[in-house]
């Protein structure tokens, strides 16, 4: 099969962004480039599980942050009880998970009969429910100041992976050999790992009968698929993957809130990447986290600069404000829905097959 | 006639479900006066959640328009309001009641023009490129909820603003044991004479015939020689003023309004529009009512739990009937 | 003299082409009668012309102006009224009310009412009853009644015999002839009984295409015509 210069154009940006990830902690040696890195191996896996969604199902949820979610208070909770282990984090991301998976086979069940529009309106309304659950019930979720806890100890700072003759750590072109080290890798294998799972389904039989029922739903009802157990199925998937997301993610961060795990402003991020990116395409997912992660901590410098440089105007330094720079996305977001529906990667990919 | 008189009994039945609910409440809370008082306020807070929910319900019934922006109009009219009525102090602060009635008339007017104007807005450029495409309608009203939103925090800013009330709304009648606010009493008599209106608006005037039929089926309305654009549009507005007033009057019940008002309002209103059944105007109110009351007789039972109750509520009626208690005849 | 004049009609209902050549000349007066199997595109046909679908431009003539690709609404007011297969009654409205929408001004014409209760006696007998409470036949005829209410030169029916009980059938062909007096009706029809004792001219569709037209009368006589196009065995 030859291959159109934007699907060339697409892997190898996914090759070098892998590289980039994969060599980040060597390439950019400060604290907040490794943070950054971090984040957005995290959301490349959780806008992949909700590309799986959006994308191949056409299924809209707004409950995907809740999931994340109860992974992450699940693994937060059983560590701060536990103490730092890997018995905790387990117990913790396995309990994540089936409640997710509860969650999500009775909203699955009970509104993906409906409208597609009626279970975007119930995922809405669950998710808000759970978020306020989450900050009244601070005995066991900390409130609205979340749950501060121990990592387990190859994660910490203070740990050297590796000591040299005179029992200092050693250090690879510069990088120390130490926990954040081990953190940040555990990050990334996880995340690889969760992600490949879902490329694989999309290539498997399973995502060809999703895209089936996407195009033409009656259609693939006619010809024998059971239309709601396959999006009850999805739905679920979906949620163990952002589930288990979340608890690599809390491990990582060893500090879980509802503005690390539970947010709406989670879920508009995960919204605004799997457009910007492209939907139904799984890289779309890697190019929208990387875009938007990237964003969120360096434009805002941008945009401070550029606040004060237009003092005086009126309403403009409010709108250009670094706090305001959802507002920009969101009048991109609105743009790309209207002219460029397939995001970047999808319209790259097109573009390469028609010259 | 067996069939007519189930007809009705099951009317009925979902008409009684709120007295139901009264009824339960009164036993659990055991004390006279306070189940009148939060009774009142349930009533009071579900005619706002109706104001605020009828035109979301009215557009879906005709066009099968999900705007996930509604809240927007309502956040937009509470602002509105309170930046009005905060401009005309001096009038709600003077002893005259004229001067005081005639800034609140004001407020809630600049409310409802802003609710027109953007309701326009909405439905001319968000909206019109989209209608038929629901995945993409989602996403861009959610996207001009979240530019809204960020247009109410860089002109209103982040922090929480008092909202003033005229001096006659202060305050409670006093009844026996039992304490009614007044402001409850004033929100219930305007939701009840919007209601009354759009009753009338529906079932009186050919306008309301023409968007009683184009709710069950479009296309025939197009083929008896009537433009249903125009008449979404105007619905739409209407739908986007109601709202707004609905903000306006949340704002005046609340008295400290802050930027996250309408996404918190978002999720009730949808909750009301999910148990009443989409498309029908009583169907919302009875939606309202029942999360007013719940709200309220929650709130104060196990005063953790208000939100999640409406939640389970709606659960439990989409198990019993998945489209809503009252849901347009399509 | 031509009322409506279809060249060359092509429709895509999504990716698929359901019209692929309609050509057929609807004279005025009387009925004209559409023939063909299930499938064969006549209700896309109907709904093409009402703008529903839109055809490919340049196709559809209406008393010599062109309406193809404008909007339904205007088509209706240039004087074509539509009777579709499921009726279109408005459940929840009343007789009256499903009447009233249908007139221009909101207004009765009295003596086109008087028509209508002569024409169908049932109406009048359910006039303030919601539409849903109606038997199919009675919903039929509210459907037809709403597009005689004005004066309207060509009116579309489509299949108003299905389901039906052969009085009712029978009541309605009465109608079709009162009405065709004064107005051209399209009628598609799968029964073609009821269709050969009213129709003047006729087409028949058959895979998207017309593959025959010409008078009733001819048709009638050739049941080896009839037996090929229309699968009917004499």
């Amino acid at each position: 099969m030859k291959q159109s210069f934007g699907t060339i154009a697409v892997k190898t940006t996914m090759l070098i962004i892998a590289a980039l990830l994969l060599f980040a902690p060597f390439l950019f040696q400060d604290i907040r480039a490794l943070e950054v890195a971090a984040r957005i191996c995290i959301f490349i896996v959780l806008v992949a599980s909700y590309d799986l969604l959006i994308g191949y199902t056409g299924i809209v949820s707004f409950a995907h942050t809740m999931f994340f979610g109860f992974g992450a208070y699940g693994a937060a909770i059983a560590l701060k009880q536990m103490g730092p282990g890997w018995d905790a984090v387990a117990l913790g991301a396995l309990a994540g998970v089936l409640v997710s998976l509860v969650v999500a086979t009775v909203i699955g069940l009970i509104s993906l009969r409906v409208k597609a529009i009626f279970f975007a309106m119930i995922t809405l309304a669950a998710a808000s429910v759970v978020l306020v659950l989450a900050s009244q019930l601070s005995q066991i979720t900390g409130g609205e100041d979340g749950i501060t806890y121990r990592a387990p100890d190859i994660f910490k700072t203070a740990t050297k992976l590796m000591v040299d003759d005179d029992g200092k750590v050693v250090r690879w072109f510069g990088v120390k050999l130490n926990g954040k080290l081990a953190g940040y890798y555990f990050v990334f294998a996880s995340s690889l790992a969760l992600f490949l799972v879902l490329l694989r389904i999309t290539v498997s039989p399973l995502g060809t009968v999703l895209m089936a029922i996407r195009e033409n739903e009656a259609r693939a009802e006619a010809m024998g698929y059971r239309v709601v157990a396959y999006r009850t199925f999805v739905f679920c998937l979906a949620a163990v993957v952002a589930s288990l997301a979340g608890s690599v993610y809390a491990v990582w961060l060893k500090y879980t809130g509802p503005d690390t795990a539970l947010a709406f402003h989670i879920m508009i991020d995960i919204l605004l990447m799997v457009v910007i990116g492209g939907m139904g395409t799984m890289w779309g997912a890697v190019v929208g986290a990387v875009l938007l992660v990237m964003a969120q901590y360096y434009l805002r410098d941008l945009m401070g600069a550029a606040s004060e440089a237009l003092h005086g105007i009126p309403l403009l330094p409010e709108l250009l404000a670094p706090d305001r720079w959802l507002f920009w996305l969101g009048i991109i977001f609105i743009l790309l829905v209207y002219f460029f529906p397939k995001g970047i990667v999808g319209t790259l990919m097109l573009r390469g097959t028609r010259t | 006639m067996d069939k007519l008189s189930d007809t009705l009994g099951r009317f009925g039945g979902v008409y009684l479900l709120p007295v139901a609910l009264g009824a339960v409440a009164f036993v659990l809370i055991g004390a006279p006066s306070s189940w009148v008082t939060l009774t009142v306020a349930g009533l009071a807070m579900g005619m706002m959640l109706f104001l605020m929910a009828s035109g979301l319900s009215l557009v879906f019934g005709l066009m099968d328009v999900m705007n996930f922006g509604h809240s927007a109009f309502v956040s937009f009219g509470a602002f509105v309001a309170a930046s009005v009525l905060a401009g005309l102090s001096s009038w709600l602060g003077s002893d005259s009641v004229v001067l005081a009635s005639a800034a609140l008339m004001l407020a809630l007017l600049a409310a409802i023009a802003f609710g027109l104007a953007v309701g326009l807005f909405f439905e001319t450029v968000i909206i019109r490129p989209v209608y038929q495409d629901h995945l993409r309608q989602i996403l861009i009203t959610m996207g001009a909820l979240i530019v809204s939103e960020q247009i109410i925090l860089a002109v209103w800013g982040g922090t929480p603003i008092t909202v003033l009330r005229p001096g006659f709304l202060e305050g409670a009648w006093i009844i026996g044991d039992v304490s009614i606010e007044v402001y409850r009493l004033f929100a219930f008599a305007l939701g009840a004479y919007v209601f009354a209106g759009l009753m009338i608006l529906l079932n009186r005037t050919r306008i309301g015939l023409l968007i009683r039929a184009g709710v069950e089926n479009r296309e025939m309305v197009e083929a008896l020689g009537f433009k249903i654009n125009r008449l979404f549009i105007g619905v739409f507005m209407l739908g986007s003023a109601l709202a707004a007033l609905g903000g306006a009057m949340w704002a005046g019940y609340e008295t400290l309004i802050t930027p996250a008002l309408g996404g918190e309002m978002m999720i009730v209103v949808f909750i009301v529009v999910i148990i009443g059944g989409l498309g029908s105007i009583e169907g919302t109110l009875l939606g309202a009512i029942i999360v007013g009351l719940t709200a309220n007789y929650v709130g104060y039972l196990t005063p953790k739990l208000a939100l999640a109750s409406n939640m389970i509520l709606m659960m439990a009626i989409l198990m019993w009937r998945p489209s809503g208690l009252k849901p347009a005849v399509k | 003299m031509t009322l409506l004049s279809v060249r060359k009609m092509k429709t895509n209902i999504g990716q698929y082409a359901v019209l692929h050549d309609v050509s057929f000349d609807v004279p005025e007066g009387g009925v004209f009668v559409l023939l063909g199997r299930n499938g064969a595109g006549k209700t896309t046909t109907l709904r093409s012309i009402m703008g529903l679908w839109q055809p490919s431009p340049g196709s559809v003539q209406f008393k010599g102006q062109d309406i193809a690709g404008m909007a339904t609404a205007d088509i209706s007011r240039l004087g074509i009224a539509f009777v579709p297969e499921n009726m279109g009654i408005f459940g929840g409205l009343t007789v009256e009310e499903n009447l009233v929408l249908a007139t221009a001004k909101g207004k009765f014409d009295q003596a086109r009412l008087r028509r209508i209760y002569e024409l169908f006696p049932a109406l009048e007998q359910f006039w303030s009853k919601q539409a849903w409470s109606l038997s199919g036949g009675q919903k039929q005829m509210l459907s037809v009644a709403r597009a005689i209410i004005e004066p309207r030169a060509l009116i579309l029916i489509d299949e108003p015999t299905k389901g039906l009980a052969p009085s009712i059938v029978a009541a309605m062909g009465e109608a079709f002839r009162e009405i065709a007096q004064s107005a051209t009706i399209l009628l598609v029809e799968q029964n073609f009984n009821f269709a050969r004792n009213l129709g003047r001219d006729m087409a028949v569709i058959e895979d998207g295409r017309v593959v025959h037209s010409g008078t009733m009368a001819d048709f009638s006589a050739d049941t080896d015509l009839q037996g090929q196009l229309l699968g009917l065995s004499a």
